[in-house]
């Protein structure tokens, strides 16, 4: 058996994190290479899809219009409303802005000739949480001061007093440090193992139809998983567009909660 | 066979968040099986705790990737 996988064939290169880095299609400016390229690209589309879809509004949409405002209405009523409550309409573009744009991307994944999730390149997840970050501390601190909001994030009432000496620094650093890591990680891991996986199932298949006879039975498994694995994907990039913007909203209600 | 010692440990990493997302999701579903109109209540509810376990998996993932 292993004489046949060795047959006058290099050894099988599994894919790395050095698969995510592309040359730049034209020029040297790291503007023009594949991710920032599809991040401009997704801007196009978002922008195109939702101005035809509500250009000719009517009362009794069509089929274009409906689909354009099941994307709104679920991000209204769903992730606004329901979760942020009475002051959810001035959210509201910007949880749409957010699940647009992040859903777009990701099913750049699996969609044909582009093949690549731009938020597996950690920089867009990042960037991205950075303007959650700072959208839900400036609300908060609207809202409550400065004080009164640091107060109430470090010593939730209800609390024996002894316990603050773990809880304050605890909540404190869960404000401050691990809520936007845990945002940006979650899409960035999620994107990257998904790409990886196919890339694993899809470059496994090839090299084993390049391989003895008895080998290439398996590619056909290989492609099969590959396959099923990208409908699998789909559902996991949608899934994690929502649970983005779903922690965006409630980051968002809590900073607007009264004490709790 | 080569590997690095990463890999185990993003194996091991995932028992906790696969446990822990099995036992979210068999209460959602639990939830809604009892009070099928609290589903929409229930659901947020739900994917937020999947979300939250689930990130100490993908943390696994990242470090493996990242301690060579």
């Amino acid at each position: 058996m292993s004489h046949l996988l060795h047959m006058a064939q290099p050894a099988f290169v599994p894919p790395s994190s050095a698969d995510f880095f592309f040359n730049p299609a034209f020029g040297s400016s790291f503007l023009a290479t594949k991710p920032v390229l599809l991040v401009m690209f997704s801007v196009i589309v978002i922008v195109a899809f939702f101005t035809i879809s509500a250009r000719k509004a009517a009362v009794v949409p069509s089929r274009l219009q409906f689909a354009g405002e099941m994307v709104y209405g679920f991000v209204r009523n769903s992730i606004g409303k329901d979760v942020i409550g009475e002051e959810y309409q001035r959210f509201v573009p910007f949880l749409f802005a957010i699940f647009t744009f992040v859903l777009t991307n990701n099913l750049f994944g699996v969609v044909p000739f582009m093949q690549f999730p731009t938020m597996s390149h950690i920089g867009f997840p990042v960037s991205i949480t950075i303007f959650v970050y700072l959208v839900y501390h400036y609300v908060a601190i609207k809202k409550k001061g400065l004080g009164p909001y640091l107060k109430e994030m470090c010593f939730m009432p209800g609390v024996p007093k002894a316990v603050y000496v773990i809880l304050a620094p605890v909540e404190f650093l869960t404000y401050f440090a691990v809520r936007p890591l845990t945002l940006a990680m979650r899409l960035f891991g999620n994107m990257f193992a998904g790409h990886l996986l196919l890339l694993l199932f899809t470059l496994g298949g090839e090299y084993m139809l390049k391989s003895a006879l008895f080998v290439k039975f398996f590619a056909i498994l290989s492609f099969g998983m590959a396959i099923g694995l990208s409908f699998f994907e789909m559902g996991i990039q949608a899934l994690q567009a929502y649970i983005f913007t779903l922690l965006a909203a409630l980051y968002i209600a809590g900073a607007l909660a009264d004490e709790h | 066979m080569k590997g690095t010692l990463s890999i185990v440990g993003f194996g091991l990493s995932t028992i906790g968040p696969g446990t822990a997302t099995g036992l979210i999701f068999a209460a959602y579903i639990n939830g809604v099986a009892r009070q099928p109109e609290a589903r929409s209540i229930l659901q947020p509810i739900a994917f937020l705790g999947f979300a939250l376990a689930e990130a100490l998996a993908i943390f696994g993932l990242v470090l493996a990737f990242v301690l060579k």
